[in-house]
């Protein structure tokens, strides 16, 4: 009798604990202060300052329809280019300070594998809106860290599928990479997954010219001496401008089938340097042109808002940043449903973000349970066309993500090296007819 | 490495030495007259370079011959040279020369700062190029390699005629003798009657152009980018180092130096393209800490 009236005591003051755990509500605040770290200076401005645009533009929209739930949404800007302690200083301030319970960081992959740790100490949650490194969630499972996007190795994988599908007769490559992580890594999964498939193929010149060197003259006499069948470079910015340019000037692009992973985020400033044939990656399945969804509402909405506003086509770090906001958007209403209507607490909106679907401006993104994103990938082959002043993509593919990305749980050098042949003809890759 | 590759690799040392040569000299000229290292000589590099392309740009919208832009070249550097350089000077060097070092050096990195900050809110973020004048001059073939004509001829061409020009000036020129001579003691060529401060304004002003005119000549062939400056001034200093600070020859044989070690290097040992160059500084540094060239000082106090 006694333990029954303790245990029914228990009990009742367990499910009242529960009960009281369960509608916990959060009180909605007047508004959500996010924090987005970008690069306003130095080289890699070229994609954080159109970035930081698309934010203000996205956000001014957002807020005009009433927020998220109702609640206005504010960013505060860091600057990535002042370096990494100073960045995890601003990060932290931010953070602290101002209350921040949102963060979405970065662009550099560096900054990436800084941020990651310290937003998990302070039970912030960050999105991976941009870096590429598929280290940072391979190598240590985190509860508020997602990203919204794919990572090096899908884009990595992809790119060397399209070079083998389309010019798959090729025996001799040559890399020129910028030295730092990106170039380095970019490199060791595109020539592990090349020579899964293609072991016969010759790597005769490894080049890493410096981080935003200004002059590639030497690495295009010693590639015309070489004469390799393909050149990869997986530059991008200034440093990609020049190369191509310089390649372009002594006829090096020509005579060589040129892949260039990352150049949608330089068609238009290449104008008509780039001639027809080169090789592009658009790190993920967004281009204004987009072979299925060039006249979807949204994405041709946008992609008219955003040149009304910049005087330029949408690249890819602009697509992220949107595609980052849709996925907190969505992350927000799928907690508010979870937590009953209610506005939910950081813990549960980083919850929700984990098996997340939804949509940026191109295809759905669905984010695993380790938090990184499942993002397609589309390729294409530059034609010139008497539309647009620069080169547009023809013979697009594009690659599910599924198909070019390590399992959960496992790290990606060790899953490309169990590529099988067959992959080059998954029934999964989307072909489109060539462009009139 | 058979013989061909080595004048292949001959070739690229010197006209990457050409551009290293301009920036490098404005640089070492300044600090030899003023002792003044100034950090904001990478920023001339970059403005001359954007003002540059902004003036191409307008040519080409114009409808002008691209034969022109060797006017534009020139002209941005000098305009530059001089607008920047005079504010410079007036306003912030004219007060530090007396001051420590190291207070100078924090000045002239401050301007640095300003410049960049100043060069983003005119020319953006975007990688700016303008290679009329390149596609223009044509390619040249040597030995089945295709060679621009722009840095195989007028990028070495130039940084010849302004060393020769250079030097011919400060020898037998009046203005360039009282240069010397305030440069070798700054006391007593004012008190021969020499205008210190004029001299001092006029190499300033000179350096600055030849920075700027590194970045001028730089534009057709590269992409401006902000952060352009900070790249262009480490290198230019590693070269003023080796060769010891001031001096005008040992900046042309320490650039050419560089320039060659770094091709070979890209031929040979790619890995160690970016180490180059300063290996050889802590080389040349480790056993001539006061430079390849600089003459041992007699004690001025």
């Amino acid at each position: 009798m006694f333990n029954k009236k303790i245990i029914g005591a228990m009990l009742a003051a367990a499910s009242a604990f529960a009960f009281s755990q369960g509608a916990f509500a959060q009180a909605k605040p007047a508004e959500l202060k996010i924090g987005i770290t970008t690069f306003t200076s130095g080289p890699a401005s070229v994609f954080g300052v159109p970035a930081k645009q698309a934010a203000e533009l996205y956000l001014e929209d957002l807020n005009a329809k009433g927020g998220i739930n109702g609640v206005k949404v504010t960013p505060t800007f860091i600057d990535e280019g002042v370096g990494g302690d100073k960045l995890l200083s601003e990060y932290r301030r931010v953070v602290q300070e101002q209350n921040v319970k949102v963060m979405l960081g970065s662009i550099s992959s560096g900054s990436c594998n800084t941020l990651a740790p310290v937003a998990e100490d302070l039970k912030v949650l960050n999105i991976l809106w941009d870096c590429g490194t598929e280290k940072v969630l391979e190598e240590r499972r985190y509860k508020y860290v997602v990203r919204t996007q794919a990572n090096a190795t899908t884009e990595m994988v992809a790119s060397v599928l399209y070079l083998l599908r389309q010019k798959p007769n090729f025996k001799t490559i040559a890399v020129v990479n910028q030295d730092y992580a990106w170039g380095r890594d970019s490199w060791e999964l595109f020539s592990q997954t090349l020579k899964i498939l293609k072991p016969d193929v010759k790597v005769v010149a490894e080049l890493f010219p410096k981080f935003g060197a200004s002059d590639f003259s030497t690495e295009i006499s010693r590639l015309q001496a070489l004469r390799p069948d393909v050149i990869l470079s997986t530059s991008w910015g200034g440093d990609l401008d020049t190369f191509v340019r310089q390649s372009a000037q002594r006829g090096l692009i020509k005579n060589a089938q040129f892949v260039l992973p990352l150049a949608e985020s330089s068609l238009e400033r290449l104008g008509t340097t780039l001639p027809d044939g080169v090789i592009i990656g658009a790190r993920g399945d967004h281009y204004f042109l987009h072979p299925v969804l060039k006249d979807d509402p949204k994405l041709k909405g946008f992609v008219e808002k955003f040149k009304a506003k910049t005087g330029a086509y949408p690249i890819y770090s602009v697509y992220h940043m949107i595609q980052a906001l849709d996925g907190l958007v969505a992350g927000y209403d799928k907690a508010i449903k979870a937590n009953k209507g209610q506005w939910p607490s950081t813990e549960q909106l980083a919850e929700a973000m984990h098996g997340l679907k939804f949509r940026g401006l191109t295809d759905e993104v669905k984010i695993r349970e380790d938090g990184q994103g499942l993002e397609d990938q589309l390729l294409g082959t530059t034609r010139k066309t008497a539309a647009y002043p620069f080169p547009i993509l023809d013979k697009i593919e594009i690659y599910p993500a599924e198909m070019a990305i390590a399992p959960v749980g496992q790290k990606s050098v060790d899953w490309v090296k169990t590529i099988k042949p067959e992959i080059l003809k998954d029934p999964r890759i989307k072909t489109f007819p060539p462009v009139n | 490495m058979n013989q061909e590759l080595f004048l292949l690799a001959v070739l690229d040392g010197i006209s990457y030495a050409a551009l290293l040569f301009l920036v490098a000299l404005g640089m070492t000229l300044v600090f030899g007259v003023m002792r003044i290292l100034n950090m904001a000589h990478g920023s001339l590099y970059a403005f001359g370079g954007y003002f540059a392309a902004t003036l191409g740009l307008w040519a080409v919208s114009k409808g002008l011959s691209p034969a022109w832009s060797f006017l534009w070249l020139v002209l941005a550097a000098l305009v530059i040279g001089a607008l920047l350089g005079t504010v410079m000077e007036v306003l912030l060097l004219r007060r530090i020369y007396h001051k420590e070092q190291i207070l100078q050096l924090l000045v002239t990195f401050a301007a640095f700062m300003i410049f960049e900050d100043l060069q983003r809110m005119i020319w953006g973020a975007q990688p700016y190029f303008v290679s009329d004048i390149v596609n223009y001059l044509g390619v040249a073939e040597v030995l089945g390699i295709t060679y621009t004509r722009y840095q195989l001829m007028v990028l070495p061409g130039v940084a010849l005629v302004v060393f020769v020009g250079l030097r011919w000036f400060l020898k037998s020129s009046r203005t360039g003798r009282q240069i010397v001579a305030v440069a070798h003691n700054r006391e007593v060529a004012t008190a021969m009657g020499i205008d210190a401060k004029r001299i001092c304004l006029l190499t300033f002003v000179a350096g600055s152009m030849l920075g700027a005119l590194g970045g001028a000549l730089a534009s057709p062939t590269t992409s401006l980018v902000p952060g352009i400056g900070a790249e262009m001034i480490v290198l230019s200093f590693a070269v003023v180092a080796t060769a010891g600070l001031g001096q005008i020859e040992g900046t042309l044989v320490t650039a050419l130096l560089i320039g060659l070690a770094r091709s070979f290097a890209v031929y040979l040992q790619p890995e160690m393209e970016v180490l180059v160059p300063y290996l050889i500084m802590v080389a040349v540094l480790l056993f001539r800490p006061q430079g390849l060239f600089s003459v041992a000082q007699a004690r001025r106090v």
